[in-house]
């Protein structure tokens, strides 16, 4: 089994071996570091939200008293948010994205504006709740409102929609767009009929994963003013509000220990809402792939 | 050698040929096509149509950004004839073909020069809508593309932003049936096209270009995606379309030139170097450089 040595090689066979399985193993760990911390948070949150559970909880208001407390409120602000942040930045980012991949000439200003929206990706989110304060709260004499909330969370994930609806539109072969033009089809007809069809699982993705971070954040909204303590449900977008992660911060900050209980319990609220979310990411995206595949 | 030659080429032309000249001929071309009627009589007076040129190109320059890859190109395009542009990679004739119908200026940073006249209109002309120059020269691309949706949708959708009034279901039968593919998929119209054959593809691709109903069809390389049966059946489908079309064709494949064209031109580094009826152009080359590339010698 030996392969024959001439001299000029120093196979050190067993050790190089050796390397590979250890780089396997290192790997492995690393793997797995992630996972089973994930795991460990995940078991403890929903052990101790277990007794916390139920339609009291879900349908009550919140409460000094823990026993009596709920989520109602905060369920129905992150509702409201969410619904107000996809019709204000959905169009938005997408129109923009159209303009910028499908319209605007190459040049200087394009380019600044690509990347400032790529660099406005990455702007912390605290930063545009101090916008959203100035912006909406102050200057717009919207108040500490949903609209305002959502109107912040929107310029949040605006780059983010905007950059994953160009990446969608560039996917599209361009031998689409060429043989549609070549039947003398005007530039919204291309993209009416074919471009944005085919693009629209990317979109959605997109889209969804955007909503998806806006759901989970906290910092812009208590700059631009939610409440933390809402003993009432929002009627309207002009309505003062909170947001699920809004309360379970409150909750965490308490000192008796059954709000402990109370804000695991809203936080496997929250990762259900947010297991949805993306659960319908993905079966709007088979279906629209099916639907582009059959008809 | 003119003896040699007509014999050399008898076999590969006459059975299209044949079966096409007595009705190409048989009426005044211009007259065939009701819109070339209507555009005679806006552009220029009426003249007898004999030999009025379908296409002409004239002093035509163009640039991507600063490569100047079409340099000073005319030439006249007959109609009803199959014109072959053939040349090494690079030399232009893909350009010239999509200079055609304005595809070019898709193309950001490209600049165009000259004129080209479809039936005596400037095509680059101020006020001429490009949408309404490709809805008359149609084109036909390298790779089958047929759009994601049924093989009904993709003939019918260019008929329905065109506004067509007629009978899409009749339309669609009729293009079908022109690019000889309506026997093979008619049980199936409604069926994702995605699912045909390659060269089922192509030809849908061509039926759907000739659905809008062009005066004039460019193919860009049409066959060079495909095996040898569907390209054949893409050739036949190709001469068969030139009683009611003028066709120009790019082609890498000389024979394919030799076998579906009427008239080639050949083209070397951004210049025409040589335009002439296919079989003289293939057996008694004017120019050195075009006896040079056909018979294989460089290029």
């Amino acid at each position: 089994m030996e392969p024959s040595s001439n001299g000029s090689f120093n196979l050190r066979r067993m050790r190089r071996k050796r390397v590979g399985l250890i780089l396997a193993g290192v790997l492995f760990l690393a793997t797995i570091f992630g996972i089973v911390v994930l795991v460990t948070l995940l078991v403890d949150v929903v052990l101790t939200s277990v007794p916390w559970l139920d339609g009291q909880f879900l349908g009550s208001l919140p409460s000094r008293n823990p026993g009596e407390a709920g989520i109602q409120s905060a369920l129905v602000g992150s509702l409201w948010l969410m619904g107000l942040t996809a019709l204000i930045s959905v169009p938005l980012g997408v129109a923009s994205a159209l303009y910028l991949e499908e319209y605007a000439q190459d040049g200087w200003f394009l380019r600044l504006i690509q990347v400032n929206i790529a660099n406005l990706a990455g702007v912390p989110s605290v930063v545009y709740g101090i916008l959203g304060l100035a912006l909406f709260v102050r200057f717009a004499a919207l108040g500490n409102s949903l609209l305002s909330g959502a109107l912040t969370l929107s310029l949040l994930i605006l780059p983010i929609i905007i950059i994953s609806t160009q990446e969608a539109l560039r996917s599209i072969p361009s031998g689409i767009r060429e043989s549609a033009y070549a039947l003398g089809a005007t530039r919204w007809q291309v993209i009416y009929s074919h471009v944005l069809p085919m693009a629209a699982p990317g979109i959605m993705t997109g889209v969804i994963l955007a909503l998806s971070r806006a759901i989970g954040e906290t910092a812009p909204l208590i700059l631009v003013g939610a409440l933390t303590f809402v003993p009432f449900v929002p009627q309207g977008a002009l309505d003062q509000f909170t947001a699920l992660p809004i309360q379970i911060f409150n909750w965490t900050a308490r000192p008796q220990d059954e709000f402990r209980g109370l804000a695991a319990a809203a936080i496997v609220v929250l990762m259900i809402l947010l297991f949805t979310m993306n659960l319908t990411a993905i079966l709007l995206r088979n279906y629209f792939e099916e639907r582009r595949a059959g008809a | 050698m003119p003896t040699n030659e007509s014999t050399e080429d008898a076999p590969r032309t006459p059975p299209p040929a044949s079966a096409e000249e007595p009705s190409a001929n048989g009426r005044p071309d211009a007259s065939e096509r009701p819109d070339t009627e209507s555009s005679a009589a806006g552009g220029e007076a009426p003249t007898e149509p004999a030999m009025k040129p379908k296409l002409n190109i004239n002093d035509l320059h163009f640039w991507y950004g600063d490569n100047h890859a079409l340099q000073g190109i005319t030439m006249d395009i007959q109609p009803h004839k199959v014109t072959a542009l053939i040349g090494p990679s690079g030399c232009g004739k893909s350009t010239l073909l999509r200079c055609l119908n304005r595809m070019n200026e898709l193309i950001q940073g490209t600049t165009l020069e000259g004129t080209i006249l479809v039936d005596g209109q400037d095509i680059y002309a101020e006020n001429t809508d490009p949408v309404m120059v490709r809805r008359r020269v149609g084109m036909v691309f390298q790779k089958p593309n047929p759009f994601p949706k049924t093989i009904y949708k993709n003939v019918a959708w260019g008929a329905e932003i065109n506004g067509y009034t007629g009978d899409i279901d009749a339309l669609v039968e009729r293009s079908l049936r022109q690019a000889a593919l309506w026997d093979e998929v008619k049980d199936r119209l409604h069926t994702n096209a995605l699912d045909l054959s390659g060269g089922q593809q192509q030809r849908l691709c061509i039926a759907r270009t000739l659905a809008v109903q062009p005066d004039v069809v460019l193919m860009d390389e049409p066959a060079s995606a495909l095996d040898p049966i569907a390209t054949s059946k893409v050739e036949e489908t190709i001469t068969e379309l030139k009683k009611d079309y003028t066709i120009v064709i790019v082609t890498h494949n000389m024979q394919q030139a030799s076998r579906i064209s009427d008239e080639t031109a050949f083209l070397y580094m951004g210049r025409l170097i040589e335009m002439n009826p296919t079989d003289q152009l293939f057996t008694r080359p004017e120019k050195d450089r075009t006896e040079a590339y056909v018979t294989g010698r460089f290029g």
